[in-house]
């Protein structure tokens, strides 16, 4: 190679470096290790000093002390912090569902739609989640608030008379919740629903299929998928979501999220908040890992 | 999928969704122009909330802040993440698998644990908290996510283009920048402004991150929503959403101009 040869004078050529910058092995390294180098700082070893952590105790000024042990995790099994975890995956699993029925249809509706409204459609469920998950939240604070919107049009309507003091209620939870990850269901669900070929729709059709059991038996496991990358992405940040509660459930509703950060900042038990974040972590781990075995991990999780 | 005229029940499913989408976020943009301070219920009309806005010096340093974080964590994770997607998709080495499934932690992992355990790490190397610890978190969190776009975009890369430029005699890295670099541009684009927007919005891992001095415009809404909610939160929540509108808006002009 002419340009090669011509930058590096011939007295100076050195065989081995050259076979080196050669390899692809060396190359690929080259490339990779940078980011490797930064996320193992800044990633992987705070993830481990985590795993460490959850295995030490708590000193009587809040400080670490180092002395192996598992009783941070005996202590979660404790009543108070058992139902805050089941609670926690309950609601996990519940917006999941939610937001998978409500997703569904609309996902469906988006990927049937003309294809000229499909990308003005599309772009309508992006605005909402590229705003920032703080303002939405707002959004339904002002509307359940006491004496807040929905009051108002209730009495208005003659429908209630008094107050009904959603806000601050698990209820109020779960409609926050819903609302803020509906995005992150229907985006992978439209993907996998429109991949779809109208083909095997029309050929479902042909042999006699009634258009309800084309869509049980063509189209519903076709759009497993992308109900895989739906459920990990909503589950997942549902389950260790603590600012929606701390916002609009008041102190009555705790998940394993707020235990985690009141552990670390004003608790300051770091130990114990280490193992309620184990915990955490080994839920959304073993269903990611239940899934992916199950379909693979798919480009379906990019939306 | 077909483009069979829709069922009137799924176009009403539909409009209903959309409605249910849209309304609480159309309600907050109205009540930004109410008289009433206290936001109950509407009072009057008023430009009033966004000159006050304009004026709240802790929004100003707030914004600042975010786009100083938002623009360096971008830059740094998109070099690197673009790096990593272009080893992953062209070479094999050792390290390979655990190099690939590093890139999904992010996406595994609740945010609230990636907050806690950069927290801890700051605290024991005694790094001030700041906004130097903000940007070097979110470059972490966000070059998994560059690597995954700017790989995904690389999916129908041929190879073959470059090692046609080297037969020419381009050495690699005029084959770099005159031949890989202008065709993978619009992933490493799209990478970018994924990067930028996640860096823009987060609030977790911020939140465990920051220090004194150091608040973003996410910390700054929350702190306003839960301390007094005025129609300049409100005010503060329009002007996002129409940024956030604008700059997809743009985006999709631009695709559909490529296209």
């Amino acid at each position: 190679m002419s340009a090669r040869e011509a930058s590096a004078p011939p007295h100076r050529r050195n065989a081995v470096l050259d076979r080196l910058r050669e390899s692809r092995i060396f190359q690929g390294l080259a490339l990779i290790s940078p980011a490797n180098i930064y996320l193992f700082f800044f990633m992987i070893l705070p993830l481990a000093m985590i795993v460490v952590l959850s295995f030490q105790s708590r000193g009587s000024y809040g400080e670490v002390v180092f002395r192996f042990n598992a009783t941070n995790y005996t202590r979660l099994l404790d009543p108070v912090y058992a139902r805050i975890l089941v609670y926690s995956l309950g609601v996990g699993l519940g917006t999941t569902v939610i937001t998978m029925l409500i997703g569904y249809p609309l996902a469906y509706y988006i990927a049937r739609s003309p294809a000229r409204q499909r990308s003005l459609l599309l772009f309508l469920i992006l605005v909402p989640f590229w705003t920032n998950f703080v303002i939405r939240i707002y959004a339904w604070i002002m509307i359940l608030r006491g004496g807040g919107l929905l009051d108002s049009l209730l009495q208005w309507l003659g429908i209630t008379q008094e107050p009904l003091g959603l806000l601050y209620t698990p209820t109020a939870v779960m409609i926050g919740m819903v609302y803020e990850f509906l995005p992150f269901m229907v985006l992978p669900l439209y993907t996998s629903l429109e991949k779809i070929e109208n083909a095997l729709l029309e050929a479902a059709a042909d042999l006699g299929a009634p258009p309800w059991r084309a869509f049980l038996r063509v189209t519903l496991p076709l759009s497993v998928p992308g109900m895989i990358a739906g459920t990990i992405l909503v589950f997942i940040p549902a389950m260790g979501m603590f600012v929606l509660p701390d916002l609009m459930g008041g102190a009555k509703t705790l998940l394993i999220g707020n235990v985690i950060r009141n552990q670390f900042l004003t608790a300051r038990d770091w130990p114990f908040g280490a193992a309620a974040s184990m915990i955490l972590m080994l839920m959304t781990l073993l269903l990611t890992l239940y899934y992916t075995r199950r379909a693979g991990f798919s480009e379906d999780l990019l939306v | 999928m077909s483009e069979k005229k829709l069922p009137i029940w799924l176009r009403a499913y539909g409009l209903a969704a959309y409605l249910y989408i849209y309304v609480p976020i159309l309600i907050l943009m109205v009540f930004s122009f109410n008289t009433m301070k206290l936001n109950i219920r509407w009072e009057g009309f008023t430009f009033r909330w966004y000159g006050v806005l304009f004026n709240d010096q802790q929004v100003i340093l707030a914004t600042r802040n975010t786009l100083i974080i938002a623009a360096l964590s971008t830059l740094v994770a998109t070099i690197l993440g673009t790096m990593a997607a272009l080893a992953l998709h062209r070479y094999r080495f050792p390290g390979y698998n655990v190099s690939e499934t590093v890139m999904y932690i992010p996406i595994v992992i609740p945010e609230v644990i990636m907050g806690i355990s950069l927290l801890v790490l700051f605290v024991i190397l005694k790094f001030q908290l700041g906004l130097l610890t903000i940007i070097l978190a979110h470059i972490a969190f966000n070059i998994p996510f560059v690597a995954l776009v700017v790989r995904a975009r690389l999916h129908g890369y041929d190879n073959a283009i470059d090692e046609a430029a080297m037969d020419l005699g381009a050495n690699e890295l005029t084959t770099f920048r005159r031949v890989t670099l202008p065709t993978i541009m619009p992933g490493v684009l799209s990478g970018a402004l994924l990067a930028f927007t996640l860096s823009l919005d987060d609030y977790v891992i911020t939140y465990f991150t920051a220090g004194p001095g150091s608040t973003t415009l996410p910390l700054r809404v929350f702190s306003m929503v839960r301390f007094m909610v005025t129609p300049e939160v409100n005010a503060l929540s329009t002007i996002w959403v129409v940024a956030v509108f604008l700059v997809l808006l743009a985006g999709q002009i631009a695709q559909s101009r490529r296209t």
